[in-house]
């Protein structure tokens, strides 16, 4: 008997030593350890056995049994470890294919650059006021210190719309974010007509003017204001919260000039310069080879912007400066054409 | 302005300043240089060496150097004949060192050719060989270096330079032919090297539009001495006596008008030879942009350039013979209404009631302020051309207007200095399309005192160069005397607004170096303005103004950076524009691109998708295509999706304002939402092909998304009987909390047409975000439960009559809260189901706060099909 399972044993080990694929293990699995196999066949002849046999072969069978399972295990991650070789080897992908496509949605970049300008404001402390695109002519010129036919109008070329009797006081597409100052204020006062809040706003928005439109010009753009009135407010604090919000805008090392200007509502007014960001102020295409980039007019609120406004200029001052969104992301990115923002050509748009 | 930085020295000594020192101040001064021209001056090494240098660059800079070696002012003493060319010359010249043999084709001193050993020496400016000047041959300005060669038979190695040459002008015929008193041998560069600073004139910085106003800002940002009265060597020649009879005597001047015209002026001068001025004056006046004429006319142009006050110079004769017996009477008065006047550019024009006319009691002489007649210009008969005082005609090209022959040169010059009304002359300007050197002044503001000081001027000068003799007098009218401005300011203003500590003193010393009378009292400084300013006005305005030049003079760089130290107002945030964000955040979160479209379109455009009968409408619009403000935002965002057909795949939108128009008054401007999408779903790639096109269920899908993250729950969909030209069956209006907020669907096939997309469908949505913003949203979340869900699929066949959110209701009603979702995952129709009807397939979630079992799940089912039986007619399909 004990000759018959090392027989057994032997063979077994050996049609196992030849099998490389799953099925064939199964297979093996069965023919010498099922329940038919020679094997159990072995055990199940074991109440024919002897007292004495009974142990001998008994030990012996299970010495086979374990034998045989142990074989069975090895050889099953054998052909398990084989098999994985070869899809590893095999599965290779072209790397190169492009990546399947998602569909994405994305902001105009102007909004984009709009949210970028208004939420370093907002840490600022300046809070979004908007207001409307269609204005009077009192509200966009008149209440701004423009008096009428004033050279400073030819600044700004204004659409008009059509309306009847108001020739003292036509409507216009507003040519700036500005008359939102005088609206502001009102309401502000308005609130508290005895002794009117601080104010600290941001005025974005469309505004409109009389233009051809080309690559350099158009009939309308962004335009995002800041306005601070409040007491003792000095050109001092113009100066150091401009290069506050510019730094946060370019950069902490951006360099900063402030240049005399003219506008109308501000006075003192200035041009605020940033180094070129392009050329790091030694001149290229985008900064006309000045090194400056002009990046924002500011000023003290005019005296008589604050009385129409409702703020006695005797108490109050304050300031206000405006900046182009388009204007800086065609800085920014070399944009030279401005016609691609509102010619919203997927192609361009994508790329933000 | 152009402005000749060697016209500036008159005025202020610019010693140890760089041409580039200047233009920095300046243009942190609010007089900002947009170029310099260097023409002779030695060049900054950056513009020079071009644009690879690596130091900084600060100003656009362009121009020539003069060689200080090798281009020198030298004499020709003789002009010979060319042995084998005709048309050219040669030329002894002595260069200062040695004499030179020099060819030259130049027209304006071949008529000396075989005139023999020349009297006077005529002086040129030479160029040896080597030198480097513009091609005066070439089209525009190409730079060469003078190289030996021979030219029919003679060697020739330098030239006698022109204008176009050295970079005085763009073009020019002649060489240059400097004045007598040029020094031989002397380096040109040091003799007439100029550089010109072009410098944007602010609208509140008009009075700076002159010599002396730059001047003036210059002495006061470097604390030098203005000159005011300085004259430069080369014009100061003897000024003839003042003789004769008193201008007084012969001329009268009456103003109806003094609001219109607040002083006006006239002298005389009498004997003028009228001819060339001297080289150095053409040459700054070229530099300055303005034409050469001759020196009566020029006198006139270097007066108003270098002073600011424009000047009229009248043919004193013509004057008198037209006022025959009796004294001139100059009458300025406004225009009767299709007047017509001649004016020098030979134009007739028609005048209004607005324009102000100079005259004389036979009639009009000029365009006050803005254009003279051409009756009575200053004639130069040598030349039988007028000139063109004033009108901006490009180097080189003739005044428009040829005159006949009146015979004889001017002898007597009546010469006018006024002041105008500004916005006046600005209309009359632009209602004649007139822009002029006298006008672009005028139409900004020039202070009457100038009126005066200008006149004078202006006969010294021609005194100097036509040898004239000035009459006795001024006639001087000046029935509007501009009040002076007074302010009063203190250290303590000066702290609140500018936020930097003066004196009073030094408050003071800034602005007396802009020539504001200053007077200190009393803790207070009472400033008065210059007599040249008019943009200084009086109380809390006129203190700010005074502050500016404070700001100005002191330096804004030199003005600290703090913060401000007043509170904060209460940050109340901006609910509606943070909606709105939030709203674009959610429709890019869900595939779709913004757009930003133009507010200005047109009717046709619109009425593509839907028509309107009133508009917003521009009065003055650049396009008929931009005639109208958008009334339909749809509309805007469908012109955008055209003109991007070609893209595979489009789902854009635009939140903005529409414009719906209120009769004579301000428009309303409601906030849309519109959404467009067509093309393919997915587009096409190396594993993706033939992808289904958007449909109707695309846009519901991303509606619904959009409802859910603005956080609505009670939302219904129904057939729309909408405006827009939407696809019948294929459309639907959306409710919120039972009110309509919004429209979508497929474009109408015939709409479609109107446009040029591809075969795709095109999908819109139109959003009112007025009234989606103000309903309310609801908040709160569905409890998710630990019990396991059971799940149950239904397929019932019924009518197709019977819409699918009808099915769901029913179920969703009768299985109760136990049943927690619903999902529609089959419609099927076929054969065996039966003509009318259609198969849908439902998948069940049972969920219930404990573990359900088959039985109850069972109860709940059958429930719901004898519930659909009942109500619809619904079979289950087996
Ligand atoms: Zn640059």
């Amino acid at each position: 008997m004990l000759d018959k399972l090392n027989e057994i044993e032997k063979a077994a080990l050996e049609s196992l030593s030849s099998i490389n694929d799953q099925t064939a293990l199964d297979a093996w699995r069965i023919a010498n350890v099922g329940r038919s196999s020679p094997l159990m066949q072995v055990f199940g002849g074991f109440g024919k056995l002897s007292k004495e046999e009974k142990p001998v072969v008994g030990a012996a069978a299970n010495r086979v049994k374990v034998a045989l399972e142990s074989a069975l295990e090895e050889r099953a991650q054998a052909v398990k470890n084989a098999a994985l070789a070869k899809s590893l080897e095999e599965e290779k992908l072209d790397v190169t294919l492009p990546g399947r496509e998602v569909n994405i949605g994305r902001l105009h970049p102007s909004t984009q650059q709009l949210r970028r300008v208004l939420s370093i404001l907002a840490e600022m402390g300046f809070q979004v006021y908007t207001s409307r695109e269609v204005e009077s002519d009192e509200m966009n010129f008149q209440m701004l210190n423009f008096a009428p036919h004033h050279p400073a109008r030819e600044m700004q070329d204004s659409f008009y719309v059509e309306a009847e009797g108001r020739e003292d006081n036509p409507i216009l597409m507003r040519t700036h974010t500005s008359p939102g100052q005088i609206r502001a204020m009102r309401e502000a006062v308005a609130s508290n007509p005895q002794n009117p809040p601080p104010i600290r706003i941001a005025l974005p928005g469309m505004c409109f003017r009389y233009e051809q439109i080309t690559a350099r010009s158009e009939i309308q753009f962004n335009q995002v204001e800041g306005l601070a009135v409040g007491k003792g407010i000095t050109f001092a604090d113009l100066k150091g919260t401009l290069t506050d919000f510019v730094r946060r805008m370019f950069g902490q090392d951006a360099r900063v000039r402030f240049r005399a200007s003219y506008f109308p509502f501000t006075e003192p007014s200035a041009e605020m310069d940033v180094e070129c960001f392009v050329c790091g102020g030694k001149g290229c295409q985008v900064c006309k080879n000045s090194g400056w980039l002009e990046i924002l007019g500011c000023g003290m609120v005019h005296p008589n912007v604050l009385q129409n406004g409702g703020y006695d200029p005797k108490i109050y001052s304050g300031f206000a400066w405006g900046m182009g969104p388009e204007r800086q992301l065609m800085l920014r990115n070399k944009i030279t054409d401005i016609r691609y923002f509102w010619g919203n050509d997927v192609r361009f748009l994508e790329q933000f | 302005m152009k402005l000749p930085i060697s016209w500036l020295k008159d005025f202020i000594d610019l010693d140890g300043l760089t041409v580039e020192d200047i233009a920095r101040k300046l243009t942190l001064a609010g007089l900002e240089v947009d170029e310099i021209l260097y023409v002779g001056l030695p060049m900054p090494e950056y513009a020079a060496s071009g644009m690879h240098s690596s130091e900084k660059h600060e100003f656009k800079t362009n121009g020539i150097a003069w060689d200080k070696e090798k281009i020198v002012v030298a004499e020709i003493r003789e002009v010979k004949a060319h042995p084998n060319a005709d048309k050219l010359t040669l030329l002894d010249l002595f260069d200062g060192q040695q004499e030179q043999v020099v060819l030259t084709g130049a027209p304006n001193i071949f008529h000396l050719k075989g005139a023999g050993k020349l009297e006077k020496p005529i002086k040129v400016a030479y160029a040896k060989e080597g030198s480097t000047l513009y091609d005066g041959h070439a089209e525009g300005q190409v730079l060469m270096t003078l190289k030996r060669a021979k030219i029919r038979g003679v060697d020739s190695y330098s030239m006698v330079c022109s204008e176009k040459e050295l970079g005085i002008t763009e073009e020019s015929d002649g060489i240059i032919i400097l004045d007598d008193d040029a020094p031989v041998g002397m380096p040109l560069a040091d003799y007439i090297g100029d550089a010109v600073l072009d410098i944007s004139i602010l609208p509140n910085m008009a009075r700076n539009a002159n010599v002396i106003g730059i001047a003036r800002e210059l002495a006061a940002l470097t604390g030098r001495e203005l000159k005011t009265d300085n004259r430069p060597q080369t014009i100061d020649r003897p000024l003839s006596a003042v003789n004769g009879q008193s201008v007084n005597d012969l001329v009268e001047i009456e103003i109806t008008n003094s609001e219109l015209n607040p002083r006006f002026v006239v002298g005389l001068i009498r004997n003028v030879e009228i001819k060339p001025s001297p080289y150095q004056i053409q040459r700054r006046l070229k530099l300055a942009g303005v034409r050469a004429i001759n020196n009566i006319v020029d006198a006139t142009n270097y007066a108003m350039i270098e002073l600011g006050e424009p000047l009229h110079a009248f043919d004193y004769d013509i004057l008198k013979e037209r006022a025959g017996d009796k004294k001139i009477k100059i009458i300025t008065r406004t225009a009767q209404d299709g007047e017509e006047l001649v004016t020098l550019d030979g134009v007739k024009r028609k005048l209004t009631a607005m324009n102000v006319l100079v005259c004389d009691e036979k009639g009009s002489l000029s365009l006050a302020g803005v254009m003279g007649g051409s009756e009575s210009e200053v004639y130069d008969a040598s030349k039988e051309v007028l000139d063109a005082i004033g009108v901006e005609t490009k180097p080189g090209e003739m005044p428009q207007g040829k005159i006949t022959s009146r015979g004889k040169s001017t002898v007597n010059v009546l010469l006018e200095g006024a002041a105008w009304n500004f916005i006046n002359i600005r209309r009359t300007a632009k209602q004649h399309n007139l822009p002029s050197e006298a006008s672009f002044r005028f139409s900004r503001g020039v202070h009457p005192a100038l009126a005066e000081t200008g006149v004078k001027r202006g006969l010294q000068y021609m005194a100097a160069w036509a040898n004239g003799q000035i009459a006795p007098g001024l006639v001087d009218v000046y029935p509007l005397k501009p009040k002076d401005s007074v302010v009063d300011v203190t250290p303590k203003d000066v702290k609140r607004l500018l936020g930097i500590e003066l004196t009073l003193e030094e408050i003071s010393a800034l602005l007396t170096r802009l020539e504001f009378k200053c007077e200190i009292t009393n803790h207070h400084l009472q400033v008065t303005a210059p007599p040249h300013r008019m943009d200084i006005d009086e109380g809390v305005v006129g203190l700010a103004d005074v502050l500016e030049e404070v700001a100005r003079s002191y330096g804004f760089d030199k003005i600290p950076t703090t913060t401000m130290s007043d509170s904060l107002p209460p940050q109340k945030g901006n609910p509606i524009h943070e909606w709105e964000e939030r709203l674009r955040d959610l429709l890019v979160a869900i595939g779709l691109q913004e757009v930003v479209t133009y507010r200005m379109t047109s009717p046709e455009r619109e009425s593509r998708v839907v028509t309107h009968n009133e508009y917003v409408r521009i009065a003055n619009p650049i396009a008929p295509e931009r005639s109208v403000l958008r009334q339909n935002l749809l509309a805007s965002v469908l012109e955008v999706a055209e003109k991007n057909a070609k893209a595979e795949s489009l789902a854009m939108f635009e939140v903005g304002s529409i414009f719906e128009p209120v009769k004579n008054d301000l428009p309303n401007e409601p906030r849309k939402l519109a959404m467009v999408m067509t093309g393919k779903r997915i587009a096409s790639a190396w594993d993706v092909k033939d992808s289904p096109t958007f449909d109707f269920y695309d846009m519901k899908g991303r509606i619904e998304l959009l409802l859910a993250g603005l956080r609505f729950t009670d939302i219904l969909y129904a057939e729309t009987e909408s405006t827009y030209a939407l696809h019948p069956g294929k459309s639907a209006e959306v409710k919120v909390n039972g009110q309509v907020v919004g429209v979508f669907g497929e474009l109408h096939p015939l709409a479609k047409e109107k446009y040029e997309f591809g075969d795709a469908p095109v999908i819109v949505a139109e959003f009112d975000l007025e009234k989606l913003r103000a309903l309310n949203p609801s908040y709160g979340i569905v409890p998710v439960s630990e019990f396991p869900p059971m799940y149950e699929d239904i397929a019932i066949i019924l009518d197709e009559s019977v819409a699918a959110a009808t099915v769901e209701a029913l179920i969703r009603q009768t299985g109760g809260k136990t049943v927690t979702d619903v999902r529609l995952f089959d419609v099927y129709r076929d054969e065996k189901i039966g003509a009318g009807k259609k198969s849908l397939a439902y998948s069940l979630t049972y969920q219930a706060e404990k573990t359900l079992t088959d039985a109850e799940a069972a109860a709940i089912r059958n429930k719901i099909v004898k519930r659909l039986e009942n109500v619809v007619g619904a079979k289950l399909r087996s």
